[in-house]
């Protein structure tokens, strides 16, 4: 499984306030969600973002609240991956639980730049930036979350084990 | 090599004689948490799973404590949802209005949170239960769904920082200054993935309303649990809420710790976080320029509880809210609620000319009950002063002590209480 898409650039400590406000928790349907990511702190990103795109940032992405809103604000938006030096742990969960695919890769946030055009390859872990040719390798999953995330999600991993 | 006091928790609820940082383990729970934001979306994830029913239903909490009374058609919708499941599940501790409070507030209240417990919920907060003892974190709503189908939860045991208190901290220093100095010392990811373990002398002056203050913003430095050892305040505490047995579990005198602070209480000053992240700490002394405020929030899960409105309203007697400032109370519990009347507390702050809420979340996160406006700035007992947090994105959310925000509704700037001559 592969990702390829243009990257949009935060910084460190973005909360999942940000990513998708309180004012908005009235809401769980993804769709209504996805129209308003990241809007605290980019109120142009829901129309530039398209299908596949790669959000990169520095350290403790989504930390804050548990709402899951959050990851699912960020997948429904169409983001493919998110690359982050670090991940506050429960968005980490979170994401894995979902089914959006993140990376832990402190090389890589720091190095990619907005507008690069980047390819993450799951299996591998391999980060190319096509744009300035350059390649990382992102941490590999425990086995353990591998399989919730090939199983696409702690719903369908639990399903397999409780038939 | 020894376990932390959390290492020990986790490795007795996945049946092993012992457990190192770093091991995944499957845990079972004694405790499953959500609010009325978070348990929809659990609900609607435990339909897709085979499991039809939740494993215990004395073993969920279902607390209806961020939108209500309902703000709104939509919240009202969610919580619709979360009765209507409720009802279905037949779940024991399903506490709606009339009934409920702030969730980390109402649950030791309620005796349903007891040292050596593992418990999870789908809010940040749930770290609260650490002052009791017990290990507890927040998870997200697809966890929680698997815990109710399952009542398990897998975790990656987590390594520790150790906070050795010391000394007895002055008369207007709290649990909340406490923490704030600790957040802004190690900064907003000073734990991560970590457990902030608390240890030393300097407990025994710390209330057990101070201690879950404490315990409750270890996720704003990113731990994944903060938790306190039980001693006789602790155990007074469970006695008098709860009939379940609990555990003390300790650290071994050899466990490892990544990191360890000596922080001596009496040093302490009055602290409060400045925007945009509960790390931009300054002790009062530190603020050298007048710092405005529209409003004042005197509660939610980290500071709505009763020795917070003793405080506040010790401060808020006899005196005004300043002109042109909003100063809004709001009890964590019911039972707190009624306590600060049979007080006399809630006609302090209404002769004050504050305003008393039925519990709730609401302005903590923006939800409603004080939300700000383009420009306007709020001195908050809450645990969050990100963008936006408390209303417009230009707004701006101050933390601070029950004491600094009561002084500071009085004067109108950011005070300690000194300022009034207490």
């Amino acid at each position: 499984m592969k990702a390829n898409g243009t990257v949009f650039k935060f910084g460190d400590n973005v909360d999942t306030d940000v990513i998708i406000p309180a004012r908005y928790l009235n809401s769980s349907d993804p769709k209504e969600l996805a129209v308003h990511c990241m809007e605290d702190i980019d109120k142009d990103f829901v129309n530039k973002v398209k299908k596949g795109d790669i959000i990169v940032a520095n350290k403790n992405f989504g930390c804050g609240s548990s709402r899951e809103h959050a990851p699912i604000a960020i997948k429904a938006a169409g983001v493919s991956c998110v690359i982050a030096e670090t991940f506050a742990r429960i968005f980490y969960r979170n994401a894995i639980n979902i089914g959006l695919p993140i990376i832990e890769c402190p090389e890589a946030a720091k190095a990619i730049e907005a507008g690069d055009e980047v390819e993450v390859d799951f299996d591998s872990g391999m980060i190319y930036d096509k744009t300035k040719g350059t390649e990382y390798k992102g941490q590999a999953f425990p086995e353990f979350m591998q399989k919730i995330i090939k199983a696409e999600g702690l719903v369908n991993y639990i399903n397999a084990q409780y038939k | 090599m020894g376990m932390t006091m959390t290492q020990k928790i986790l490795a007795a609820a996945a049946g092993l004689d012992k457990v190192e940082a770093g091991q995944l383990i499957e845990a079972n729970l004694d405790l499953v948490l959500g609010n009325d934001i978070t348990s929809p979306v659990a609900i609607h994830e435990m339909d897709k799973m085979t499991v039809d029913t939740v494993f215990n239903k004395d073993k969920v909490a279902l607390v209806m404590d961020h939108f209500i009374p309902n703000k709104d058609i939509k919240s009202a919708e969610h919580c619709k949802c979360v009765r209507e499941f409720a009802c279905k599940h037949d779940i024991t501790n399903y506490f709606d209005v009339g009934e409920m409070g702030i969730e980390h507030a109402l649950l030791p209240e309620k005796g349903l949170t007891v040292a050596g417990d593992v418990i999870i919920g789908a809010d940040s907060h749930t770290c609260t239960y650490g002052a009791l003892g017990a290990f507890s974190t927040g998870v997200g709503s697809t966890d929680m769904a698997a815990g109710m189908a399952t009542g398990k939860a897998w975790f990656k045991v987590p390594s520790a920082i150790k906070f050795n208190l010391v000394g007895k901290p002055a008369k207007w220093v709290s649990g909340k200054d406490v923490i704030l100095h600790i957040i802004g010392m190690i900064g907003v990811d000073g734990a991560l993935y970590r457990s902030m373990e608390f240890a030393g002398e300097g407990i025994q002056h710390l209330s057990m309303d101070d201690r879950f203050t404490i315990a409750n913003m270890a996720i704003e430095a990113g731990g994944k649990n903060g938790i306190f050892p039980v001693d006789e305040v602790a155990e007074a505490y469970m006695k008098a809420h709860s009939r379940r047995a609990y555990k003390i579990y300790e650290a071994d005198e050899d466990a490892v710790y990544d990191e360890e602070y000596t922080i001596d209480l009496s040093t302490l000053k009055p602290t409060v976080a400045f925007p945009h992240l509960p790390e931009n700490t300054k002790t009062l002394d530190e603020i050298t320029e007048d710092v405005v405020i529209d409003q004042a929030v005197i509660g939610s899960c980290t500071n709505g509880r009763i020795d917070d409105l003793r405080i506040a309203a010790e401060i808020l007697k006899g005196r005004k809210v300043k002109k042109g400032v909003r100063c809004i109370v709001i009890p964590a519990t019911q039972s707190i609620y009624l306590q600060a009347m049979d007080e006399g507390l809630l006609r302090i702050f209404i002769e004050a000319g504050a305003v008393v809420s039925t519990p709730t979340c609401g302005p903590c996160l923006g939800g409603y009950m004080g939300i700000l406006a383009e420009g306007e700035r709020c001195i908050s007992t809450t645990n969050r002063n990100f963008v936006g947090r408390m209303g417009h994105v230009d707004s701006e959310v101050y933390l601070a002590s029950p004491a600094v925000a009561a002084a500071s509704a009085v004067t109108g700037k950011i005070s300690g209480p000194e300022e009034l001559g207490l």
